[in-house]
């Protein structure tokens, strides 16, 4: 399996890549999407611009109750981050689901993102978390939140030429309880259904409920209906059971050899309740 | 293009196609046959080497990207003729049979005790979740990681 032909630069700072870019350039980055595409032919850039050796495009840091993490930093780095584990759990938990230890020690924030794979499993989580994405173009910055970044499979808001610079989640306030789970295609790893939860509790009840789900639709997506109805709500086993049987509301589920659209909608409210569940329990 | 990369501690600066994958150029290139190709989709981990000490399936990276970078592939594992712990447990503890997946497995094994060198059951098989084997059904190479923990195998 050899890829087509192309011109290989590996610029060491983002304006070089950003004027390599301009020029039609296509970003490489941990390449663990891009380069299995490329050898089936899929795709067929003609100039690949790496961003691997920008320094500082991979970092991890903490500011104004937010953490930002730079476009190469790799699954296994917000994994193993003590800041993201203490400060932002739900994330590490994504990062740390993602495929196996060898896709981890390259795969990127940037490179997952921008891919949109529907299946990925840091949109759940970007989703729970209320993201926003710093987007870099030959014109200067824009930020998008993770609702409006993720627009269809494969396909996100980025504009020819504009490449992700930092993904930022907030730090999670006291009181809030997290979880991912997700349903692996056993192979890949890849997400059957993944869910990400967010709860925060109050007196006796949740006060705010954020789910993000992959693996089920065209992209991952707020599971609003269920948020809803967990809001305002004890958060009693029952409660969990009536919200969780709504993540799937309105949704045109996938359907594939692994499982069927009837069986991700079914497996879609099971994790969902566990999730719910488990963030609920650390809230 | 021009590269220069350490493998197995000695220089090569050989000039490559941007196209050429990592795992082609050790094997067709470099005449280092260790890795295996299993898949070449990224997915069976036979052809797992490490790149500035991190593992990486060299089947899903090009030769440009290890520019400036160290490898150590299986066969930089011996050190003096001697066996590294981690081969040597595989040995010991039978964590082979035909031994296609098993350059790739032993350099997967001995990442999980450069981070952990006392991993539980549960952590070795989640460390080789990326490495396929479709002969021993895996109890023998959880066995060998253990024994090579248990002789100290990990940093
Ligand atoms: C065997 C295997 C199993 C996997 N399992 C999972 C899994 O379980 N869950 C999961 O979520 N993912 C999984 N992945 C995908 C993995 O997470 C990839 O790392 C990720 O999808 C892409 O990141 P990358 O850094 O490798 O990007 P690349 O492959 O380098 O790039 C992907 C795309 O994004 C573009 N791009 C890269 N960086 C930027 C940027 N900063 N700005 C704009 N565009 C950019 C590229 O041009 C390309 O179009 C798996 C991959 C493999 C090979
Ligand atoms: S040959 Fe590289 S992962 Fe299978
Ligand atoms: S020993 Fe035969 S594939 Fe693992």
């Amino acid at each position: 399996m050899i890829p087509q032909t192309f011109e290989y630069t590996a610029p060491k700072t983002l304006d070089e890549a950003m004027a390599l870019l301009a020029s039609g350039g296509k970003p490489l980055a941990g390449g663990m999407s891009l380069i299995p595409m490329m050898k089936l032919r899929l795709a067929t850039p003609e100039h690949l611009v790496d961003l691997g050796r920008i320094k500082d495009l991979d970092y991890i840091r903490e500011a104004a109750g937010e953490l930002h993490i730079g476009a190469t930093t790799t699954h296994y780095s917000v994994e193993s981050s003590a800041l993201v584990r203490g400060k932002c759990p739900l994330l590490s938990a994504a990062a740390g689901a993602i495929g196996d230890p060898q896709i981890r020690n390259v795969g990127t924030m940037g490179g997952s993102v921008a891919h949109a794979d529907p299946a990925a499993d840091y949109p759940a989580a970007l989703q729970a978390l209320e993201a926003k994405i710093v987007i870099r173009g030959a014109k200067g910055e824009r930020t998008v939140s993770a609702a409006d970044f993720f627009v269809d499979a494969f396909t996100t808001s980025l504009e020819s030429g504009e490449v992700v610079r930092e993904v930022v989640v907030p730090v999670e306030q006291a009181g809030t309880g997290t979880s991912y789970l997700k349903m692996p295609q056993p192979a890949s790893g890849f997400a059957i259904v993944g869910v990400a939860v967010r709860v925060q509790r109050s007196g006796g009840k949740i006060t705010l409920a954020r789910i993000g789900v992959t693996g089920l639709s065209n992209i991952g997506y707020r599971a609003w209906a269920a948020e809803k109805a967990l809001e305002g709500s004890a958060g009693s086993a029952d409660d969990i059971t009536k919200a969780a049987a709504l993540v799937a509301q309105g949704i045109d589920a996938n359907s594939d050899l692994h499982a069927s659209a009837d069986y991700r909608r079914h497996l879609a409210s099971v994790y969902a309740a566990r999730a719910i569940t488990a963030a609920a329990s650390k809230a | 293009m021009k590269i220069n990369l350490t493998i197995n501690g000695k220089k090569y600066s050989p000039d490559v196609e941007p196209r050429l994958l990592l795992i082609h150029y050790l094997r067709d290139v470099a005449g280092l046959t260790g890795a295996h190709i299993g898949c070449e989709t990224s997915l069976c981990g036979a052809c797992t080497i490490e790149v500035n000490g991190k593992s990486v399936k060299s089947c899903g990276m090009f030769a440009v990207q290890a520019d400036g970078a160290d490898v150590l592939t299986i066969e930089g594992l011996a050190q003096d003729g001697k066996l590294h712990a981690m081969q040597e447990a595989f040995w010991n503890q039978h964590g082979l049979q035909c031994g296609f997946c098993t350059p790739g497995m032993i350099m997967a094994c001995k990442a999980i005790l450069d981070h952990n060198p006392n991993p539980s059951d549960d952590e070795i098989r989640h460390g080789i979740e990326g490495n396929l084997c479709r002969c021993t059904g895996y109890q023998h190479i959880v066995n060998s990681v253990k024994a090579a923990a248990a002789v100290g195998a990990g940093r």
